[in-house]
C-alpha cells in the first residue's frame, strides 16, 4: 500500500532541496572530467552503503598493521618464542591492553601479527586458485558440449560434493601441519569455485552476437577466449575474490584451530582461540580477543567485497 | 516424462560424482607421501607391526589394485579396521553417525525456519530498523568461524547464564533410551520417556543452533535480497493493482518465486553442515562422527578418515538431489522442462 | 467522435510532475502531464519510447517502486478523488473494482510459480463482485473470463503454468484476468509490443471488442500511430515526459499541430510511400539536465529563442484539439 504521507512529505522536500544546489546542465566536457565523473560513480556505487566504507577502512588498517606488525606492536619480541612468566595470564590492563597469555606475552602483539600470516594466506590461495580455476571455467565454456566440457565440470563436481572444510582437514592432516600445506589444502579446495562461476558465465555469452561475429570473422581461439569471453567474466570474479579473502582467512583460522596450520611459536588467530579455551572462563581474555580479531578481519572483507559487488555490478535497477 | 528424464540424469550424475570422489579419497589416503604404515602406526610401532599391516592392507600390491581391494570391502560394508580405536571402522560409524544426524536434522529444521522468517520479515520492513539489525546480525554470523561461535556460546551457556545444559548428549545420570533410530530425541519418545526427551532436545538446542548459524545468516541474506529482488515484479505490481491484499502477496505471491534461489542454496548450506559440524562436536564435547573424523584426521587413522570422508561424500550428493527434488517442485519451469 | 465530450471526466490528471531517484540527482522524467479520460471514452497515449506512458499509467495505480520516485506537483483525479492522497483503504478499493491493468510483457505479469487458474482466482476473490460467492462460483468467472478471451478448453487452461503457454495465449489471460469483473477503467500498457504481428492483431481485436461490450473506459499505450488511429477514440502525444498535443483522433490525423506529432507521422513507414520519410532527428532528452523551455525545442525545426526560454503550456485551439507549442500556426 501507499507509503505513509509523512514519509513521502519528507522525500519530497529532500528531493526539493537536493535538486535546487544542483547545476541545471551537464558540466562533463573533456575526457578527463569524463574519467573523473565514472570514478566518482564507482566511488558513489561503493560508498552507497556505508558498510562498505567501513570494510574499507578495516581492511586498510589490517594490512598497514600487519606490514608495519615490528614497529607498532608494544611488545614485538612476543611474536616468537618468548617467555615471562612472571607476567603471565594477566588481565588487560593499561601495560598490556589485551592481556597476556599463559607464557605471558602480550596477546595484542600476537594478534597483530597473526595477521601476517593470515594475510599472506590468503592471498596465495587466491593467487593461485583463481588463474588455475579460471583457466579452467574458459575451457570447459568454450568447449561447451565436448569430452573436455564433461571432464573439468565432473572433476569440479567432486571436488564440489564434499563439504570444503572436511577435504581441506583431510589433506592438511595427511600432510606435515604448517602454513604452506595448510594453503595448499584450501588451494585444492578453492578452485572449482571460480570454475563453475567461469563456466556459467562462458556458456551463455558464448552464443552471444559479438562472440559469434567474432568467430565468423576468423579470430583465434585464444582471441575469443580472452578478449571477448574473459572480460564478461572479470566482474563476478573480482566480487568473489574479494569476498573469498575473508572465508579463506575464516578456513586457514579453522584449520590452525585443530593444530594444522601454522605451528607454534608463531603466532595465529585460531590457535590463539584453541588455548585460550584452556584457561575458560576465568583467563577470558586470552579466547574473547583472538574470536573478535577473527570476526572483525573477515566482516572486514565481507563489507569491502559487497561495496565491490556494488560497484561492479551493472546497474541493478533501472533507475540506477 | 521429462520430470523422470531428469531426476534419472540427476541420479545417474550422482554416481558419477561419487566414483570419482572415492578415488579422490582413495588417493589422498594412500599416495600421500611418507610410508602409509608409519603414518598409521606411529614412527614407534616396530617393524613386524607395520609388516603385518602392510600385509593386511594390500600396501604391496599395485595402486590401481588396491583401489579395486578397498571400494570392494567398501561395497560389502568393509571399512577396515581403525588404527586408533582398534575396531572395526564400520563399527565406529554405526556408533556415531546418529548422532551426528540428530545434530545436523536439528541444525536444519532451525537454518531453514529461521532464515526464512529473518530474510522476510527484513523484506518487509525494508531500509527499516528491522532491515537493519536483520543485516548487521547476519554479517556477524557469516563472519564467525563455527569454532568461535562454538567457543563464545560454551562461555555464555556454560559458564555465565547457564539456564541451558551446553556439553554432551544427555545430562549426568540419565539413561539413553534404547536404541531403535539412533536419535535420542526420537527414541525417548518411542519408549515414553519424557524426561530422557526433554532433556537431549534441550542438549541438542545450543549446539544445533551453533551449527546453523553460519548458513542460517547467509540464508537470510539471499532470502531477503530475492525477495526484494522480486518486489518490483510486473506480477506482484499486477496483483497489487488488483487489490489482493499486501500480506497476501509477501506471503504468498512474492515468497514463493523467491524461495527457488535461496533453496538451491540452502542444499549447499545444509550439506556443509556436516563439514561444520567437525568442531562444533569436538568443542560441544558431542560423540558424533564428526567428532571421530576429526580425532582419527590428527591421529592419521587413514581407514577411518577415508570412510568418513565417503560417507560425508555421500549424504552431501544425497542432500543435493534431495533440494533439487524440492526445487523442482517448487518451480514448475524446471519440472515441466519448458525452462530457456 | 466528440461525443465523449458530454460524458462525465472519469480520469483526469492534473500537471503531474514525477522525478526518480538516480545518482546523480533527481530525474525528471514528468514533467506536467495533462490527462482527461470521459466515461467510455477511449484514450490513447502515443510516444517514442522512454518518454514517460508507463510511468504515467502506473502512478494512476499507485504502483512505482516505492521510495525510488517522488510527485513535486500535479493531482490524479478518478472519478473526483486524489489517488495519490487516498486512504490505503480507498485506494484498495480503487484497485480491487474500479480500474484494471494490462502489461506490455504477459511473461513478466504473470506470476511464474503459480497455476493460471491459482492466479485468477485471487483475483476474483478480491474483487467487489467475487468476494463471498462460492469457490465453484469463483471459478465459473475465471472460466467465463477465459473462453471470453477466445481460448478454448479452459478447464485445461485453469491447471496450467504461464510457462505452458505461448506469448499471445499469456496476453490474452492477462486480459481475461482484467476483464473478469466489471470494471470502469481498463488500462493497457502496448498489449501487443511483445508479441508476433498477427498475435497482435488478434489481441488487439479481442481487447476492443471486450471494452466496447462493456462500456469500459480504456487508456491504450502505444508507440505505433496505427494502432492508436484504429481503436482509439482520441489521442495524447507524449514527448519527454509532456502531453505535447491532445485532440480525437480524427482531428489528429486530419490536422496534426505540434511539429512532433508531425514528425512521428512522418516517421510511419508507408507501404506504398516508397523509401523511409524524414521523421525526427536526435533523441529525447536527459532527464537529469532536461532542456529548460520546451522539451521538444532542441530537435524541433521551428523553435526559436522563446521555446529555448519558456515552457509552452497544453492550451484549447478549437476542435477539441489542445497543443503544447508556441508555433503552432506555423507551417
Amino acid at each position: 500500500m501507499a507509503v505513509s504521507a509523512r514519509k513521502r512529505e519528507k522525500e519530497l522536500r529532500r528531493a526539493l532541496a537536493f535538486e535546487a544546489k544542483r547545476p541545471e546542465t551537464r558540466t562533463i566536457s573533456s575526457m578527463q572530467e569524463m574519467r573523473k565523473e565514472n570514478l566518482k560513480k564507482a566511488w558513489y556505487r561503493f560508498s552507497r552503503n556505508k558498510m562498505s566504507v567501513v570494510g574499507l577502512v578495516v581492511v586498510i588498517l589490517v594490512i598497514l598493521a600487519a606490514i608495519l606488525a615490528p614497529y607498532i606492536t608494544p611488545y614485538p619480541e612476543h611474536a616468537g618464542a618468548f617467555t615471562d612468566f612472571a607476567n603471565s595470564t594477566k588481565a588487560p590492563c593499561a601495560e598490556y591492553l589485551f592481556g597476556t597469555d599463559n607464557m605471558g606475552r602480550d596477546i595484542l602483539t600476537r594478534i597483530i601479527f597473526s595477521f601476517q600470516g593470515a594475510l599472506k594466506m590468503a592471498v596465495l590461495v587466491l593467487i593461485i586458485a583463481v588463474p588455475v580455476g579460471t583457466c579452467l571455467g574458459l575451457l570447459a565454456g568454450y568447449m561447451n558440449g565436448t569430452w573436455v566440457d564433461t571432464v573439468i565440470m565432473r572433476v569440479a563436481d567432486i571436488f564440489l560434493s564434499v563439504p570444503a572444510l572436511l577435504l581441506a582437514l583431510a589433506v592438511a592432516s595427511i600432510l606435515e601441519p604448517n602454513l604452506t600445506n595448510s594453503m595448499l589444502a584450501i588451494t585444492i579446495m578453492w578452485w572449482p569455485w571460480y570454475t563453475r562461476l567461469v563456466y556459467g558465465v562462458a556458456t551463455s555469452c558464448k552464443n552471444e552476437y559479438y562472440v559469434v561475429s567474432a568467430q565468423l570473422t576468423g579470430a583465434s581461439k585464444s582471441h575469443i577466449i580472452f578478449k571477448e569471453i574473459l572480460p564478461n567474466c572479470l566482474s563476478p570474479i573480482l566480487t568473489k575474490m574479494s569476498l573469498d579473502v575473508g572465508w579463506v582467512i575464516l578456513m586457514g583460522a579453522t584449520l590452525s584451530y585443530v593444530g594444522l596450520g601454522e605451528q607454534p611459536p608463531i603466532p595465529s588467530l585460531g590457535q590463539m582461540v584453541s588455548d585460550g579455551a584452556r584457561y575458560m572462563p576465568d583467563k577470558w581474555w586470552m579466547t574473547i580477543f583472538p574470536c573478535l580479531a577473527i570476526i572483525v578481519i573477515i566482516m572486514g572483507f565481507n563489507f569491502m567485497g559487497d561495496g565491490i559487488g556494488d560497484m561492479l555490478s551493472k546497474g541493478d535497477s533501472k533507475y540506477e | 516424462m521429462n520430470f523422470k528424464r531428469y531426476l534419472l540424469r540427476r541420479l545417474l550424475l550422482a554416481l558419477v560424482v561419487l566414483f570419482g570422489l572415492s578415488i579422490v579419497i582413495f588417493s589422498i589416503s594412500r599416495i600421500m607421501p611418507g610410508d602409509v604404515a608409519t603414518m598409521a602406526l606411529g614412527s614407534t610401532a616396530t617393524e613386524e607391526a607395520k609388516e603385518t599391516y602392510r600385509i593386511a592392507n594390500h600396501l604391496y600390491d599395485s595402486k590401481p589394485q588396491q583401489y579395486l581391494y578397498w571400494i570392494t570391502g567398501v561395497f560389502q560394508g568393509d571399512f577396515g579396521t581403525s588404527t586408533s580405536t582398534n575396531r572395526p571402522v564400520i563399527t565406529d560409524i554405526s556408533e556415531f553417525l546418529p548422532a551426528t544426524l540428530e545434530l545436523v536434522v536439528m541444525a536444519a529444521v532451525i537454518l531453514v525456519l529461521l532464515s526464512i522468517l529473518l530474510g522476510v520479515l527484513a523484506a518487509k520492513y525494508r531500509d527499516t530498523v528491522v532491515d537493519g539489525i536483520v543485516r548487521v546480525l547476519s554479517y556477524i554470523g557469516v563472519a564467525m568461524p563455527s569454532f568461535v561461535i562454538a567457543t563464545l556460546l560454551v562461555l555464555l551457556f556454560g559458564h555465565v547464564w547457564q539456564v541451558i545444559p551446553v556439553l554432551g548428549r544427555l545430562s549426568y545420570g540419565l539413561v539413553p533410551p534404547e536404541t531403535i533410530t539412533g536419535f535420542y530425541t526420537i527414541d525417548a519418545l518411542l519408549a515414553g520417556n519424557f524426561a530422557v526427551f526433554w532433556d537431549a532436545f534441550l542438549h541438542l538446542l545450543v549446539p544445533a543452533f551453533a551449527l546453523a548459524l553460519g548458513g542460517l545468516c547467509q540464508e537470510a541474506r539471499i532470502v531477503r535480497n530475492s525477495m526484494t529482488e522480486n518486489a518490483g515484479k510486473d506480477y506482484l505490481s499486477a496483483l497489487r493493482g488488483y487489490g489482493v491484499p499486501e500480506g497476501k502477496i509477501l506471503r504468498k505471491y512474492q515468497l514463493k518465486p523467491s524461495l527457488i534461489p535461496a533453496v538451491s542454496c540452502m542444499g549447499m548450506d545444509i550439506a556443509s553442515l556436516m563439514g561444520n559440524a567437525f568442531l562444533i562436536e569436538t568443542i560441544f564435547n558431542w560423540p558424533g562422527i564428526s567428532r571421530y573424523g576429526l580425532t582419527s584426521m590428527l591421529s592419521k587413522d587413514l581407514n577411518a578418515i577415508a570412510a568418513v570422508l565417503l560417507i560425508f561424500g555421500a549424504i552431501f550428493v544425497f542432500v543435493n538431489i534431495v533440494v533439487d527434488l524440492i526445487v523442482a517442485c517448487l518451480d514448475p519451469r524446471i519440472r515441466l522442462g519448458g525452462a530457456k | 467522435m466528440s461525443k465523449h465530450i458530454q460524458e462525465e471526466v472519469i480520469l483526469e490528471i492534473k500537471g503531474l510532475k514525477l522525478w526518480f531517484k538516480v545518482y546523480q540527482g533527481y530525474s525528471k522524467v514528468l514533467d506536467g502531464v495533462d490527462l482527461t479520460v470521459h466515461k467510455g471514452e477511449k484514450v490513447g497515449i502515443v510516444g517514442e519510447a522512454g518518454c514517460g506512458k508507463t510511468t504515467t499509467v502506473k502512478s494512476i495505480l499507485d504502483i512505482l517502486p516505492e521510495g525510488q520516485y517522488v510527485i513535486p506537483e500535479g493531482e490524479i483525479l478518478y472519478k473526483g478523488e486524489n489517488v495519490l492522497t487516498m486512504s490505503d483503504r480507498a485506494l484498495g478499493k480503487v484497485r480491487s473494482s474500479e480500474i484494471s491493468m494490462i502489461y506490455q510483457e504477459p511473461s513478466a505479469a504473470l506470476n511464474p510459480v503459480f497455476t493460471i487458474g491459482q492466479q485468477m482466482m485471487e483475483v476474483v476473490k478480491n474483487s467487489a463482485q467475487g468476494k463471498g460467492k462460492s469457490k465453484k462460483e469463483q471459478k465459473e468467472m475465471v472460466l467465463v473470463a477465459i473462453r471470453d478471451v477466445f481460448i478454448p478448453d479452459p478447464e485445461r487452461i485453469f491447471d496450467y503454468y504461464p510457462v505452458q503457454l505461448s506469448g499471445g495465449m499469456k496476453q490474452r489471460i492477462c486480459i481475461a484476468m482484467a476483464i473478469m469483473t466489471q470494471r470502469d477503467l481498463m488500462i493497457a500498457d502496448e498489449p501487443g509490443t511483445a508479441l508476433d504481428v498477427t498475435i497482435q492483431d488478434q489481441v488487439h481485436k479481442t481487447l476492443d471488442r471486450l471494452v466496447e461490450e462493456r462500456k469500459m473506459s480504456l487508456i491504450m499505450i502505444t508507440h505505433s500511430l496505427g494502432v492508436a488511429r484504429e481503436l482509439t477514440d482520441s489521442i495524447h502525444v507524449m514527448y519527454a515526459g509532456t502531453v505535447v498535443e491532445a485532440a480525437p483522433t480524427a482531428e489528429v490525423f486530419r490536422q496534426p499541430l505540434h511539429p512532433y506529432t508531425i514528425g512521428l507521422m512522418e516517421a510511419v513507414p508507408r507501404l506504398a510511400g516508397g523509401g523511409i520519410q524524414a521523421g525526427i532527428y536526435g533523441s529525447i532528452p536527459d532527464y537529469l539536465y532536461p532542456p529548460k523551455g520546451c522539451r521538444f525545442a532542441p530537435r524541433c525545426p521551428r523553435a526559436t529563442e522563446q521555446c529555448l526560454a519558456e515552457k509552452p503550456l497544453l492550451t484549447d485551439v478549437g476542435h477539441g484539439h489542445k497543443v503544447a507549442c508556441f508555433h503552432w500556426k506555423e507551417d
